[in-house]
């Protein structure tokens, strides 16, 4: 408790960017993972391709070592991105790759009879896309989705890696100067668990909603 | 004439579905198609406004002709769609969208209609097909027989020549059957044009002006139904027809 009240400025500051990283690499994983369902989802064969490409490559490799490419990689490729912005980019690639699964399940999930429904209106293609197969889409990948927001919140503590000051590295600097790990990695946990656990209510709260609007 | 096939094949892997077949549907025509299952009624008017791509023949919807096994240009499809509707065995309503709001999409995002407009001639539809009270019901908390007249309404909606109903009543309930049919009745004596496949031999007998049947992806027997239902020449229509009638 004490270490609660010594370390609050810290603690704050680490949870603002642990939900700061989770928050914007999940909106910008959403975009990026949106137009990697487009490609795959297109007539393309060369799209299909390059997406699935892309989905294997970030969804076979680990995270840390994508994040580490960013920030220790690149820079010997001339490249040198400061540690948020590190961490995000990977973060987005990372978590695109996964929400584009997502999505595509989303939209494969929609009754083949809605798009013939609006092919025989003479519905075009991204028309019927956004005003008929998404809004269905969205509803089906939400759960998937809402978990992987989840599981992105819990994945930011690898920014500690490359030394972003997060909840995880606050955690390991209490440690250090305290020796009191154990305490100091337990609240942090619980702080991770405090914000995912409102996530889920929110997700909750979220299809709920969903669920009325279809009846 | 509204609707001309011409030599239609189409074939699903090994499977030969449409074996050459023609059709002529004139304007007000109501045009019956029936067949046993796995004969190709479906296919055929499936491909009538290309849901189904034919492998070779061509179909013409109001002097809009496409020859099938080449590539054409997706607007002439959509020329070709904007000018038939189709209803669903399985209504295929949109269930993110209340009864109004299904009817009102093809002329807001299609046709370009008003929003307004459409929705009061979005409201006249439903009342024509009984549902004045469901305009902002959800499909999920309509009947089947709801169901299928909300997608008459939404059929009748885009203000096609010709209407292309795929089985309307073979997912109901016997007793909805009714009044869906009801609604085709009207449709048929106000003069819209109509291809029809179903089962429905009560139907056929009253509203059709002509009845086709297919067997085997061919048509083999075509008529009006007063000789159709009587003196069918084909041995396979009268073995059909004894089936269906007990």
């Amino acid at each position: 408790m004490d270490l609660l009240i010594d370390f609050l400025p810290d603690l704050l500051t680490g949870l603002g960017v642990t939900i700061v990283l989770g928050v914007v690499s999940f909106i910008l994983g959403s975009a990026v993972g949106a137009l990697v369902t487009l490609a795959r989802i297109s007539s393309s064969r060369t799209l299909r391709t390059l997406a699935a490409a892309y989905v294997s490559v970030f969804r076979g490799t680990p995270l840390l070592i994508q994040i580490m490419i960013v920030y220790f990689g690149l820079p010997q490729l001339g490249l040198e991105i400061p540690p948020i912005p590190s961490a995000i980019i990977a973060f987005t690639l990372f978590s695109a790759a996964y929400l584009s699964e997502n999505f595509r399940a989303g939209v494969l999930g929609v009754d083949r009879g809605q798009w013939e429904a609006a092919a025989s209106m003479a519905m075009p293609y991204w028309k019927t896309l956004r005003r008929i197969i998404f809004p269905q889409a969205i509803r089906i990948a939400t759960p998937a989705v809402g978990s992987r927001f989840v599981a992105l919140m819990k994945d930011t503590s690898l920014a500690s890696a490359v030394t972003v000051v997060e909840l995880t590295r606050v955690a390991e600097g209490i440690g250090t100067s305290t020796f009191r790990y154990m305490e100091a990695l337990l609240l942090v946990g619980l702080l991770y668990w405090l914000v995912n656990t409102l996530l889920q209510i929110g997700q909750q709260a979220l299809e709920r909603r969903m669920r009325r609007a279809y009846a | 004439m509204i609707v001309s096939v011409r030599g239609l094949r189409k074939r699903f892997g090994d499977l030969e579905v449409l074996k050459g077949v023609d059709l002529d549907v004139g304007r007000g025509e109501v045009v019956v198609v029936m067949g046993p299952s796995g004969s190709g009624k479906t296919t055929l008017i499936r491909c009538l406004n290309l849901l189904e791509e034919p492998e070779a023949g061509t179909v013409s919807v109001c002097g809009t002709e496409l020859a099938c096994g080449v590539r054409h240009p997706a607007g002439q499809v959509r020329e070709l769609r904007r000018r038939t509707a189709m209803v669903f065995q399985q209504f295929n309503l949109f269930p993110h969208l209340t009864a109004l709001q299904n009817v009102m999409e093809g002329p807001v995002s299609v046709r370009r209609v008003p929003r307004a407009q459409a929705a009061a001639r979005g409201r006249e539809l439903l009342a024509r097909v009984g549902l004045a009270d469901k305009c902002d019901c959800y499909p999920a908390k309509l009947s089947g027989g709801q169901k299928q007249r909300v997608a008459i309404a939404r059929a009748l909606a885009m203000e096609p020549e010709v209407i292309l109903f795929d089985e309307p009543t073979s997912a109901l309930d016997p007793e909805l059957h009714a009044e869906v049919l009801q609604v085709m009745r009207e449709l048929a004596r106000e003069g819209m044009t109509m291809v029809v496949v179903t089962h429905e031999t009560a139907f056929a007998r009253e509203v059709a002006d002509r009845v086709v049947f297919m067997d085997g992806g061919t048509v083999i027997e075509e008529g009006p139904p007063s000789r159709f239902f009587t003196t069918p020449d084909h041995p396979r229509v009268r073995a059909f027809l004894r089936l269906v009638a007990s």
